[in-house]
Parts: structure tokens; sequence; C-alpha cells
């Protein structure tokens, strides 16, 4: 089943074409990696996909939804697509535990006694229980992220956005939060994830999109496309990362 | 000395205006800083105009023109106290508003994004995470604020309202005694502020910035 359906997606600044017509179909379950050089237009791809940037032309068609049409409500929507961003952006005036439990009970209506038992629940997943009480300012950068994380978990997405999710962090920190990516992955969470990680794009990943200048120049297995890209500019970029 | 039962009596006026005022200004600020940050042009420019009026003309011209000048309309009439109330208000409205816009701009992207990327609305992203954050930056300059609006109080005396400045002078014409009247005057001034700055230093540290 097709999960998110991208059909001719462009975004213009002005005169300035930062996505030329992007098609993806991504279905569910599916891990998709998005890597490509900063400029590439990878991250404003991602955001097109909750509307967090508006779209010049073309469609997102998320579970069936066309998130583009003028009577589509985008907050119900993004309740149902979690997003996970490069500098957390978690809420520094509320604990750890008030920023997971805000959206379900400001959104949905969950009652608090429920909101925090969930929430709880994924605090011990990601491993940080006992900082449900702290606030954002006292956790490192790792802990942070694995907290944004579950606070996008609370809401129940049916599909998980990452924007750079480790490129903010110390080295040391990286490798807790890509378990929790990878377990979730494993768990069957329909994933986009942006990164300069290519250890965990052809580890975790179903497939990989090399997005260049606006259009996907390439994509496939991580196996292949690592080992035996293509196209020239794929091999000129992997050239340099790897 | 038989001066400060008049002198206290002022004081409790000063600080009556002062409050309905300042909460009053505050309202308006907050309101028109929305109206100033809103996406709809109409709604814009009434906020423009109001701030641009109010920062562009002096505060006393202000107070003549709402006592004087609406009550020689005949479908209005307020009292001095009416007239003071809503000059210091409105002046305090229009800095406050600056205030709050710039408070709120300053906020980092990031914020807004996380709380609509979870599915708050604009209004909610707003009143839960947005505001609190900015308010408690904004304190130290809302302080100023109802400090300098305080001392604008004391401009009240010149329609006769009965404020501490005011109840100064008659003091000193029923005793004579300017140099002491006036240095007390200026002392209870001074106290009063001396407490603003106390609680708002109480309150930046009861909501630390984390």
């Amino acid at each position: 089943m097709t999960m998110i359906d991208v059909k001719n997606l462009k975004k213009s600044y002005g005169k300035f074409e930062v996505l030329k017509d992007i098609s993806v179909e991504i279905k569910e379950k599916e891990v998709v990696c998005v890597i490509g050089a900063s400029g590439s237009g990878k991250s404003t791809f991602l955001r097109c996909l909750n509307r967090l940037e508006e779209i010049t032309a073309g469609q997102v068609i998320i579970d069936g939804q066309d998130i583009t049409a003028k009577e589509a409500n985008i907050n119900k929507i993004r309740q149902e697509v979690g997003m996970v961003f490069q500098q957390f952006n978690l809420f520094p005036h509320k604990t750890v535990l008030e920023n997971i439990i805000l959206a379900p009970m400001k959104t949905r209506g969950t009652a608090k006694a429920e909101a925090t038992k969930n929430a709880m629940e994924l605090l011990e997943k990601v491993g940080l229980k006992e900082k449900a009480d702290s606030y954002p300012g006292e956790l490192s950068g790792g802990q942070k992220q694995r907290v944004a994380i579950a606070r996008a978990l609370a809401m129940n997405p049916k599909v998980m956005l990452f924007d750079e999710p480790t490129s903010a962090l110390d080295p040391e920190m990286v490798g807790d939060v890509l378990e929790v990516m990878k377990q979730l992955a494993q768990e069957g969470m329909t994933m986009v994830v942006v990164t300069h990680e290519m250890g965990f794009a052809r580890e975790v990943s179903d497939r990989v999109l090399f997005i260049d200048e606006g259009v996907i120049a390439e994509q496939n297995v991580p196996g292949e496309l690592f080992s035996n890209p293509r196209n020239k500019r794929t091999q000129a970029f992997l050239s340099k990362v790897l | 000395m038989n001066a400060l039962p008049y002198l206290l009596e002022g004081l409790k006026v000063t600080i009556y205006i002062f409050v309905i005022a300042i909460i009053l200004g505050f309202i308006i600020g907050l309101i028109m800083a929305l109206l100033r940050l809103s996406p709809i042009r109409a709604l814009n420019w009434i906020a423009k105009i109001f701030i641009d009026a109010i920062r562009g003309t002096p505060i006393l011209v202000q107070l003549f023109f709402f006592y004087f000048g609406l009550n020689s309309l005949e479908f209005i009439s307020f009292d001095r106290t009416t007239a003071g109330i809503i000059t210091v208000a409105i002046n305090a409205g229009a800095y406050f508003a600056e205030i709050i816009r710039a408070g709120i701009q300053s906020m980092d992207k990031g914020q807004t994004e996380a709380a609509r990327s979870l599915g708050l609305t604009s209004a909610q992203n707003m009143r839960y995470i947005i505001l609190p954050q900015a308010f408690r930056r904004m304190l130290p300059t809302f302080t100023n604020q109802a400090i300098i609006s305080l001392k604008d109080t004391s401009l009240l005396s010149v329609i006769g309202i009965a404020d501490l400045t005011q109840q100064g002078q008659i003091a000193i014409a029923a005793t004579f005694k300017a140099f002491e009247i006036w240095l007390v005057v200026g002392i209870m001034y001074f106290l009063l502020i001396y407490l603003l700055s106390l609680l708002s230093n109480f309150l930046e540290r009861r909501f630390e910035l984390r």
C-alpha cells in the first residue's frame, strides 16, 4: 500500500527553483533515506511532506489524503505525520514529560493520565524514563533528540520524517539516536530520513534517494546505490562522503 | 506632619489608577501585537495606525484630547479618573504592543515548526509555546514600561485628579512647606518604583529561563 505519494512536486523561492518536478511513491513500512549535498533540496523535499514548506506545484498524498488540497485540514494531517528536527526544537519551558503530553492532550483531547502513561512508555522505549521531570536544558544533545522522537511518536503517527536528526550531535551521541530509529524501522514505521549517516542508510533503509539540484538523480536499494552508483553525480557525491 | 494624610490619600489614588491602567494597557498591547502580526492586512494597519498615533503624540495632548476634547462632544462624558486611566492605559498599550511584537518575533522559528508539526493550531502554538517563553524574555522591558507609566500618572494632576502629585500641591497650599513636601512626594514615588522592580526580579526568578 502506498503511504506517501509525491506527484510532480515543485518548490520555488521567488525565481529560484529548489525542487524541480519530484515524483516518488513510498510504501507503508518502507524506510527511505534521502541523501545529497547541502543545498540540493533534500530538506526542502522533506518539509514539503507535512507542508512546513508550501508547495509551488504538484501534489503530496499521504495515506490517501491530498495534503495540498484547498479543503485539506493541515492540522489534522500533521497529527499523523511526525517530524524530528536537526535542532531538536524541544519546548524549553516545559519538562520532558510535558513536551510529550502537550500535543496529544491539546489536539486529541487525550486525558492527562492516559497521555502520561503513554509518554512514560515512550520514554522507556528511548531509554530516558528517569528524565521525565527534567527540563530540556538539562539534557545532552542525544537525549534531547530521543525525547523529540518520543514526542513525535506520542501522536501515534503513520509516518515519521527525520530532518538530519544526528547532524547537530556530538559523535558519541549519534549511536543512541540511530539505535532508536533502527528499532522504530524494525517495528514497521514508515520513515523518510534525510541524513548524512551513510552507514545508517546502508544498514537500515529499504531504498535510498539521491537528490541533486532539485531532482532525484538516482534511487535504488542501498546495496546497489552505494556499491554500484550509475549516475556520475551520485558517484562524485559518494566518493566525497564515503 | 499634618500634610501626611493628604499625601497618603494621593498615593492611594496613584496606585489605583496605575494598577488598572497597566492591566488594561497590557491587554491592549497584547491585542495590538497579535493584530500587528496577523496575516490579515487590514488588521495590521489598524494596529500600525494605533501604535504610530499614540507613540507620535505627547501624552499630555492625549490626556487633553480624551478629557477636554471628547467631553466637548455631546454624546460622551468621561469623568477625570476615567479619562486619566484611558490615557495611561492606551499609552502603555502602544509601547507594550511593540515590546510584545518584538518578543514574539525574536523566538526561534523551530519552536513554531515543532508545535505545528505536531498538529497544534497557530493559536495553540501562540498560547502554549510562544507567548509563555516570549513573556519571560520581555519581563525586564515590561518592568521598564510599567515604571514609565507609573511616572506618567503624575501628569494626571493637571486635569485635577487627586493623585500623589496633586495632593502634594494641595498640602503645600495648606502648609507652605514646598521643600519638605516635594521631597516626601519624591520618596513615595521612588519607593513605589522600587517595589515594582523587586516584584519584577521576583517574577524573573520565579519563571527562570531554562
